[in-house]
């Protein structure tokens, strides 16, 4: 097969075909503007960016709403985190709670739980599985397997309006008499079913947001079986669709025990049905006047029936995110590829019968607890086989310190003592100790803020070039790194002391009533606020950085000298698209996959790297060593 | 995986199973479209019938609850496979209806037992 | 349908909507209704597990036939299953070509459900007269939760069927493979529906 052609425009030099696409694109949109040909082609404004059915469109929208919401929960928890380094002291910001929830400025602990149910309950579920699988999935499946759009754009479109409502939702609850939810994002009955009318709306929240991830966990799963190219076997997916892949599996199929559980619990709360409420409930000196007969643990069973495989739902796509940057940034194929498509479905099976662990101090019997003790043990191998593989896939590389890589380098070892920490969770002997303490907090961040959110953060620095046409300023990405990083650390490493001496979680003076727990808080509490509002002060250059760059493309400033392909990488979203893709229907022609999506530095070929979608590798380099300027223009910045 | 290039030759019945033919193969003769109409009329009569029996053992010869259960459950049965595997044509469907579904079956298994358990193995146990 | 993307066309062809994809033999939507109903499977399974759980745990469980109307419910339960019948004959006949039976079969199924919905009505009349309410005890309360969930299903399907034989058959006109694989995932939907009830009449009104 002949080698492709280059030829040098202006001074650029660019593969030939590509010039003449460039062209051929250029003349379609002039044409375009003066309302030539496509008289029907004009989508009015509310179509083209509100009820978009483009699924890059519907990414975009996804991953706004979603950094929104990302932003309010850390700032809830700005709000907590003040009131646990120093109990009981006025605060002027916390007055923006209204005197009902922190009169003076001195947080209630009615209100320091209001914050808590909905820090929880905004970051899982209105922060990061949208901008996991909203904003990421459906902006990059499509195009990593050479598609069109999603198989159904409508859908996808009306799973984005089920989205934004449902968080609207949960925020009008705040307004609620009473507060809003404040019975842990865990909702358990049967506080949570006498609690005021916050609790109802948290619920019909739920309900939409389930319908949500529903409909989009049906798009995503018929679009990579369905839509994916020609030559697109399975074994030659980039690892993030197969993350998706399985994530959206665990959506489909994890949540609807939620939502049965979701109406019970409504109906217990307006309809006055005793679901989850056992008989002779007493509130207050009251004795209630319900049926009874019920089961609090009915809920706990339904509701991590969802919630465990829900955790998987939020690393998963956070691997799959490092595994495509660390792949393209050690310039080699993942090592385990193979592996870790394995250990992933293998994962997403084990999700569905490991979640009782989150049950073990229920009264149950040591038959049904070794069960659940045995599977969570089994259920850590995938994880670590994934880790290591991704680990491994270091060795030789020669790796490119990129922004992006960073976060995907530094998600290792965060990853790694999340895990790691949740070992002792998982078996009930230790974790009889160590249950809802502050070690389960410090656990399940490790996993998801220096794991999945820097995995997020990560993959903005990476395709943001592919959405806009522009890149991050590097400067300031760095600098949003390390100082998220120190600061990250210092807030949750010290929640493992805390929780291994006993402090409980969700108390609003961070444990201070209680003698045993009085000397570790006061001596730690502090310490890690300040580092919370590190936190804080490190995300705004990327905030910053984040909507100069987003407001800059918008105008129309493009980098001129980027090019479609800065990181160089093998995969078709980067390689075969322009940037952006086209508006409508992402390539000119579908393109076929003749190969794997790491064929980096493959031996015996001149070309340092072969996207999937050639079927021959490229011309060798030209005098001066690098294919395109770009490349000289990534390695100088490095 | 398949060669997703190698195309299944249209019109040929890569299932055939009872007289009801791949739902997916669009080129079907008149003749097979009635045939298998008359299936359905004829799975409709044993729906029909076996709701009969059904409500005729456990209402009319008011049985004892856990034989009511049992052969409730096992009539049931019976009565999903039929409407699941004519009306739904899943004794004809392709591989990847099957696995969807073989998937859900034993989450589903997991969802109907494991909470019970607990009942069975209270604290103490 | 080619699996050529075309540029400039103001509604974008995916491919497979229609003809199936020939390795996987089958087309989106197909496998999409069959993700949705593996969904709903998991959505009353789960109401299933919690009637398993209350009832295996409570004290006194009432017999089904002791408190609710098996003779209505059997002969919803005869409806039901003709209008899965009805759905399927319907589907038959616009693969056969017939758009005129096709929305004949359409409107017996809509009538079908409408009869089961009234009925459904009737039962809920006779309970609330009886002062047998959701949270009169567990036993009322699963079944009005499960089969208030199911009529919403049912009344989902009515309006569905509404607008395939209303504005929705317009597509039959351009397009008339697409329109029967439409009513084809409808009807699977409808089925579902149908098998939901198999299993709830007895659980709820045999046990």
């Amino acid at each position: 097969m002949a080698l492709r052609r280059q030829i040098r425009v202006g001074s650029q030099w660019m593969y030939a075909d590509e010039a003449h696409k460039a062209l051929r694109e250029a003349l379609r949109v002039m044409k375009d503007e003066e309302g030539g040909a496509h008289g029907g082609h004009h989508l009015p404004w509310i179509r083209r960016y509100v009820f978009s059915t483009d699924h890059k469109w519907i990414g975009i929208q996804y991953g706004f709403t979603a950094l929104l919401f990302l932003m309010l929960g850390f700032c809830l928890m700005i709000l907590m985190r003040l009131q646990l380094g120093w109990p009981g002291h006025a605060f002027s910001v916390m007055k923006l709670l209204g005197e009902s929830r922190a009169p003076g400025g001195v947080l209630l602990p009615e209100a320091y739980n209001q914050l808590g149910a909905m820090h929880g309950t905004i970051m899982i579920f209105l922060g990061i599985v949208p901008l996991a699988v909203g904003a990421f999935g459906n902006y990059l499946v499509p195009l990593q397997i050479g598609a069109p759009d999603m198989a159904f754009p409508k859908l996808n479109m009306i799973s984005y309006w089920c989205y934004a409502p449902g968080g609207l939702i949960m925020l009008a609850s705040f307004l609620a008499p009473g507060g809003t939810a404040q019975s842990g994002w865990t909702s358990y009955p049967p506080l949570s079913v006498i609690a005021s009318q916050g609790q109802t709306w948290w619920l019909v929240g739920m309900v939409f947001l389930i319908t949500s991830s529903l409909l989009g966990s049906v798009n995503f799963i018929v679009t990579i079986i369905q839509l994916r190219a020609k030559g697109l076997s399975y074994m030659r997916f980039p690892f993030f669709v197969h993350a998706q892949f399985v994530t959206s599996f665990l959506l489909l199929l994890a949540f609807p025990p939620l939502e049965a559980a979701a109406v019970l619990q409504l109906m217990d709360r307006v309809a006055g049905t005793s679901f989850f409420l056992p008989s002779g409930l007493v509130v207050s000196g009251q004795a209630l006047t319900n049926a009874g007969g019920g089961n609090p643990l009915l809920w706990q069973h339904l509701f991590w029936f969802l919630a465990h495989p829900e955790v998987y739902v939020l690393i998963l796509p956070a691997m799959g995110i490092v595994a495509e940057i660390i792949a393209n940034g050690t310039r080699k194929p993942l090592w385990g590829y193979k592996s870790m498509v394995f250990a992933t479905v293998f994962l997403g099976f084990m999700s569905f019968v490991v979640w009782a662990h989150h049950m073990f101090l229920t009264g149950m019997g040591t038959t049904i607890s070794a069960f659940f003790q045995t599977t969570t043990m089994i259920i850590s191998i995938p994880s670590v086989i994934i880790l290591s593989s991704l680990f491994i896939s270091l060795w030789g590389g020669s790796i490119r310190f990129t922004t992006p890589m960073l976060f995907a380098l530094a998600f290792l070892p965060m990853f790694g003592i999340g895990g790691l920490t949740g070992l002792p969770l998982g078996l009930a002997a230790a974790d009889i100790h160590l249950h809802d303490t502050y070690y389960v907090i410090g656990h399940f961040h490790y996993v998801v803020a220096p794991g999945t959110i820097f995995a997020m953060f990560g993959g903005i620095y990476y395709w943001f070039p592919k959405a806009t046409g522009r890149k991050l300023n590097d400067f300031w990405g760095r600098v949003h790194f390390w100082v998220s990083f120190v600061c990250i650390n210092g807030i949750f490493f010290p929640m493992f002391a805390q929780g291994l001496a006993g402090v409980s979680r969700r108390l609003y003076d961070g444990g201070m009533q209680y003698a045993h727990a009085k000397q570790i808080a006061a001596q730690t509490n502090p310490f890690m606020s300040v580092c919370a509002i590190g936190l804080l002060a490190a995300q705004v250059p990327f905030v910053i950085n984040f909507f100069y760059n987003a407001i800059a493309a918008a105008l129309g400033h493009r980098d001129e000298g980027l090019g479609s392909n800065p990181w160089e990488s093998t995969t078709m979203e980067w390689a075969a698209t322009t940037s952006p893709p086209l508006a409508h229907g992402n390539f000119e022609v579908l393109p076929v996959v003749y190969r794997g999506p790491y064929e980096y530095n493959v031996p015996g070929e001149a070309a340092e790297f072969i996207p999937q979608h050639m079927p021959a590798a490229p011309a060798p380099a030209p005098r001066g060593g690098s294919l395109l300027p770009s490349t000289a223009v990534a390695m100088r910045e490095n | 995986m398949t060669d997703p290039a190698a195309a299944v030759e249209p019109g040929v019945d890569v299932h055939e199973h009872a007289g009801v033919g791949d739902p997916n193969a669009h080129h079907h003769s008149p003749e097979q479209i009635r045939s298998e109409m008359r299936v359905y009329i004829t799975v409709f009569i044993g729906l029909a019938v076996l709701t009969a029996v059904t409500v005729g053992a456990c209402y009319g010869l008011k049985l004892p609850v856990h034989t009511a259960i049992i052969v409730a459950l096992i009539i049931a049965s019976i009565k999903g496979f039929l409407v699941a595997g004519f009306f739904m044509h899943l004794l004809s469907e392709k591989k990847v209806i099957y696995g969807v579904l073989i998937l859900t079956v034993v989450f589903f298994i997991f969802l109907m037992t494991l909470p019970v358990s607990h009942h069975a193995n209270p604290f103490g146990s | 349908m080619d699996a050529h993307a075309s540029v400039g066309h103001a509604e974008l062809e995916i491919p497979y909507n229609v003809h199936p994809r020939p390795d996987t033999g089958v087309y989106n939507a197909k496998l999409g209704i069959w993700l949705f109903l593996a969904s709903e499977v998991m959505l009353f399974g789960a109401l299933f597990s919690s009637l398993i759980l209350l009832r295996t745990g409570a004290d006194t469980w009432p017999r089904g036939y002791e408190m609710l109307n098996v003779p209505l419910a059997t002969f919803n339960t005869f409806i039901l299953i003709v209008s899965s019948v009805t759905v399927v004959m319907a589907w038959s006949q616009l693969r056969l070509g017939n758009l005129k039976w096709g929305r004949i079969y359409i409107s017996a199924t809509i009538l079908c459900a409408l009869i089961f919905l009234v009925n459904k009505a009737f039962e809920y009349g006779h309970e609330f007269r009886e002062h047998n309410f959701p949270k009169t005890n567990n036993f009322f309360a699963i079944y009005f939760t499960m089969t208030g969930l199911h009529g919403l299903h049912i009344i989902g399907g009515v309006i569905v069927f509404l607008y395939f034989l209303g504005p929705g058959a317009k597509m039959w006109a351009h397009d008339p493979e697409r329109y029967t694989n439409r009513i084809e995932v409808v009807g699977l939907y409808w089925h579902f529906v149908d098998l939901v009830w198999i299993f709830l009449f007895p659980v709820l009104y045999l046990m």
